[in-house]
């Protein structure tokens, strides 16, 4: 069987292929806690972790940042999709001793109160959830094709959103809400 | 009081669920049900009018004439929703129901998701039944405060009731004036409550929310990340965090571990071990292993990777799922129990000028949802609450109580939304390591189950053997249908005793067969329990409605017919199907035949609708093709019209799906579409992409690369969801889009390459 890997998804992602350094981290036992300086949703957040501790649990233990999600640990299925400068990655394999300068925003990030961001509206609009639990990242994964790519045709989408799974099978209206963000932002 | 009826008291869902899981007897079952069953209409905890005059003159005074509705002097509606929200928007469907019997207005409700307790009647979500169970109750709950709210303007006014009218949350009065439903919240608490009797049921042309279109109520906090789910809860100080190393061979123990270097990992507290639970490992039970405890996630998942740990082998290590399938589907090419019999299928059959003769088997599958299994238990002083998604709460509630020896009255079981359930949140065993953890640290503690612990120790579906002789004599009439099933029943994960599928998985598809054939024969084969089996969205419909469905395409072949002719062919005259005078172990998904009768008519009209809404039989290029097939589950008809194009590389995609469903009165079409759109998704994995092997014993796959689900470029394009306006009763619509799809498009497989797909997942290459 293919063993589907994060390039498989086009989708610039931070996997663990990427990063020999963990495994080296790890080979000389340097689980050492260190201090990182983050910028997480424009806010300057200071956290302790050892240095390969995934984003995904700085955001979600050190941060309360709960809108993103576990759902396989290995870069598979898109649940924990973060934006590190605006390009979507997967937060559960992207150790926190890579982040350094570079800007994180997570679902918290791309709304106010007051606003939601045109594509948690095409969501809303769409009535895309059902469960909703892998709907943050889809979102996120969202929101930076769009930023590229303000118009994508199918093949666009579906290279950009096959990194993340739904298992409730919401992909028809996830493709629809993108198409009406993408029409609606185009006006 | 008035005299209730009790609410459904033979109709009590299934005995493979609840009844098994926690040992309930049938009867103590129903006198719970019907106890909790009068507690649902007019609640009774309802104590309003005696307290009524003591809070006179508070502002904050609050009416809750029900369990289920509360009304406040603002006029503030809390509704309560008792089933779990796993994605079907219960959470939104079954509120809306009361709010429009009661002509509140939606934006001034506020949906509060119950804890586990009796008092709520059955909140077991399974089976897909919660609108089946709830509409008319809950209807009548909604009723009962509209008419206390008129008799209580009535009063105000000294005019007669029948003068006064609720609508859109104020009384009005036939000279036109009005008093709002806040206002008139606390006089309609001083009232008696009235006769059941005396409570009219909107005209369904008079409603305004059920039958309509609306957004789950999560919708906004689901879309920006404000959702709870079980992980999502980190308001208990302290809170530490848990997973657990367990044997790969479920049920089996533990020889030895060494801690030392998972104890060296910065934020690991404690390492421990939880005992096996032997095999059958029971629905109900953990399977134990090493706990590593630690201040964060990621300690913890460093810390079990340190672990080193010698296994146990148990009595299933040589369990191999490749010889254990192809033993099934030897047997079910030999005679086995006959489980329902019409006619003489052998003599039929022998005197048959053609026979069709096919197998097929399935593989184990496993659930996935995108949540794992997690759980945020705290356990001090006797008393225990968990914040965790379950299907099952009530179940839950009573297992931790047995577990941990305490009052079950201390037990304090929140439910979160549901990432996704699909059956594998009907089991409480996750919440049970949680709380045992928490038990042993002394502190909160949240488990969570990684994607392997997810895929490696599942309650799977179970893997099945078919095999299928239909005979067709020299009129091209079809004389002779013999269906054997082998596949180890979900009873078999409690007790070892149980090797043969028991009536109600039969009922699944098989003994419920409706078609007008003279000489009918199913038959079973003993298959041993050997992993942990449990139930998966539509249960042993998956296998069946393939088996069934792909045979059927296979006679119409045979007989030189159109599919669809040749299942209308096959049903023959409208009528109710009486499958208990076929079959004594008939089940009809724990209702009475007599109020969910099997209706051919319906049957018939979804699928003579899914042929002209599906341009059936359209000209469609080389490499593309339609398949159909049909199926009532869960009482709900389902026809179904699958298109794929498969390219030279086999690579199958699917355009467009055409579904027709007749689930009685639709009470939220919008969620009934995403139910049919995302079952079609889930379908489509389960025929394309999915398969879970095991080899001594222990599951081979571990995550997403290698047990495979549907990405967006495998999955339906377009999905037509086609609705059937009735009357009747309403039905489910969770699981009944799965089983008619697979055979659909294992049809339009064969349309398209010629290619008969006998086992799943589908391989064309």
């Amino acid at each position: 069987m293919h063993r589907l890997l994060t390039s498989d998804f086009g989708l610039p992602t931070f996997g663990l292929s990427d990063f020999p350094t963990i495994a080296y981290l790890q080979k000389n036992n340097s689980f050492i806690m260190a201090t990182y300086q983050l910028i997480i949703n424009g806010e300057n957040r200071e956290v302790e972790a050892v240095p390969n501790t995934p984003l995904l649990w700085v955001l979600r233990d050190n941060l309360g940042l709960t809108g993103t999600k576990y759902g396989c640990g290995v870069a598979q299925c898109g649940a924990c999709t973060v934006h590190l400068d605006g390009a979507a990655v997967r937060s559960c394999s992207t150790p926190v001793s890579m982040i350094g300068n570079k800007k994180v925003t997570t679902i918290e990030g791309i709304s106010s109160d007051e606003k939601v961001h045109p594509v948690q509206q095409a969501w809303m609009d769409e009535n895309v959830p059902q469960c909703g639990y892998c709907q943050t990242g889809q979102i996120m994964s969202a929101v930076a094709l769009l930023e590229k790519n303000p118009a994508p045709n199918d093949n666009d989408i579906e290279a950009a959103m096959s990194g993340n799974i739904c298992r409730c099978g919401t992909y028809e209206r996830i493709r629809k809400a993108i198409k009406s963000a993408s029409t609606s932002s185009a006006k | 009081m008035p005299q209730l009826h009790p609410l459904n008291k033979n109709n009590m869902k299934t005995e493979i669920s609840e009844s098994r899981i926690f040992k309930v007897s049938r009867r103590d079952f129903l006198k719970t049900t019907s106890i909790s069953a009068s507690g649902l209409l007019l609640g009774l905890s309802f104590s309003c009018s005696d307290t009524s005059k003591d809070l006179t003159g508070n502002p904050d005074f609050t009416f809750s004439p029900n369990l289920f509705i509360s009304l406040n002097g603002n006029g503030d509606v809390t509704l309560i929703a008792h089933r779990s929200e796993m994605g079907t928007g219960i959470r939104t469907s079954l509120p809306l129901v009361m709010a429009d019997e009661m002509e509140a207005d939606w934006k001034r409700v506020k949906v509060l998701q119950a804890v586990a307790d009796e008092k709520y009647g059955d909140q077991n979500t399974d089976g897909s039944y919660s609108v089946r169970m709830f509409f008319t109750p809950l209807r009548k709950a909604g009723a009962t405060v509209r008419l206390l709210l008129e008799q209580a303007a009535a009063k105000e006014w000294g005019v007669d009731a029948s003068e006064c009218k609720a609508q859109n949350h104020e009384v009005v009065h036939t000279s036109g004036k009005s008093l709002g439903f806040g206002f008139l919240a606390e006089k309609a608490a001083a009232l008696p409550i009235p006769e059941e009797s005396s409570i009219t049921l909107k005209s369904p042309k008079d409603f305004k929310y059920i039958s309509k279109q609306s957004s789950i109520v999560d919708l906004k906090d689901i879309v920006t990340g404000k959702a709870k789910f079980g992980l999502d809860n980190n308001h208990l100080p302290n809170t530490k965090v848990a997973v657990i190393r367990r044997n790969p061979e479920p049920g089996a123990g533990l020889k030895s571990f060494d801690a030392v270097k998972a104890l060296e990992v910065p934020g690991v507290i404690k390492v421990f071990t939880l005992d096996a639970p032997g095999f059958p490992t029971m629905l109900n039970k953990p399977l134990g292993g090493v706990v590593v405890v630690a201040e964060n996630t990621w300690a913890a998942l460093e810390g079990r990777k340190a672990l080193d740990v010698n296994w146990s082998k148990g009595i299933n290590a040589d369990y191999d799922s490749h010889i254990y399938n192809g033993d099934m589907l030897r047997r079910a090419k030999t005679k086995g129990k006959v489980r329902r019999e019409n006619g003489q299928v052998d003599k039929a059959l022998k005197g048959a000028k053609k026979i069709i003769e096919v197998d097929y088997m399935v593989p184990l599958l496993s659930h996935t949802p995108m949540e794992t299994p997690c759980a945020l238990a705290h356990v001090h002083d006797n008393v225990c609450e968990v914040w965790a998604p379950v299907q099952d709460p009530q179940g839950v509630r009573k297992t931790l109580a047995e577990v941990l020896k305490i009052d079950i009255n201390n037990v304090t079981v929140n439910i979160t939304l549901l990432g996704g359930a699909f059956g594998r949140k009907s089991k409480p065993d996750f919440v049970v390591e949680a709380a045992l953890i928490s038990k042993t640290m002394g502190t909160p503690v949240k488990i969570l189950w990684t994607r392997e612990d997810d895929i490696q120790h599942d309650f799977y579906h179970f893997p099945a053997a078919q095999h299928l002789k239909v005979g067709i004599d020299e009129n091209n009439k079809v004389t002779s249908w013999l269906h054997r099933s082998v596949f180890p029943p979900i009873g078999g994960t409690s007790n070892s005793k149980e090797k043969e599928a028991s009536g109600a998985e039969l009922s699944m598809g098989m003994i419920d067969l409706p078609l007008a054939i003279d000489n009918i024969c199913c038959e079973t084969q003993e298959a041993t329990v050997r992993t942990r089996i449990g139930w998966l969205r539509s249960v042993a419909n998956v296998h069946h409605a393939y088996a069934v469905g792909c045979t059927l395409d296979e006679v119409a072949q045979a007989r030189g017919v159109d599919p669809i002719q040749n299942t209308l062919d096959l049903l023959g005259a409208d009528r109710m199907i009486d499958f208990s005078s076929l079959s004594p172990e008939f089940w009809n998904y724990g209702e009475k035949p007599e109020d969910f009768p099997w209706s051919t008519a319906r049957y018939r009209n979804v699928i003579e609708t899914v042929k002209q809404k599906s341009n059936w039989g359209k000209d469609l290029p080389k490499g593309s093709g339609q398949g159909f097939s049909a199926h009532r589950s869960f009482l709900t008809y389902v026809a179904c019209v699958v298109e794929v194009i498969v390219d030279a590389n086999g690579k199958i995609r699917i355009p467009k799906v055409d579904y027709v469903v007749d689930c009685g009165i639709p009470v939220n079409p919008e969620r009934i579409k995403a139910q049919f759109e995302g079952g079609a998704a889930f379908a489509t994995s389960l025929a394309l992409k999915s398969e879970i092997t095991v080899a001594n014993g222990a599951t081979q796959q571990s995550n997403f690369h290698d047990y495979q689900v549907g990405r967006m470029s495998d999955s339906p394009y377009e999905t037509a969801v086609h609705i059937v306006e009735s009357t009747e009763k309403p039905t489910g619509v969770g699981e009944p889009p799965v089983p008619p799809f697979i055979p659909a498009l294992c049809n339009a497989i064969f349309a398209a390459t010629g290619k008969r797909i006998r086992q799943l997942p589908v391989r064309l290459t």
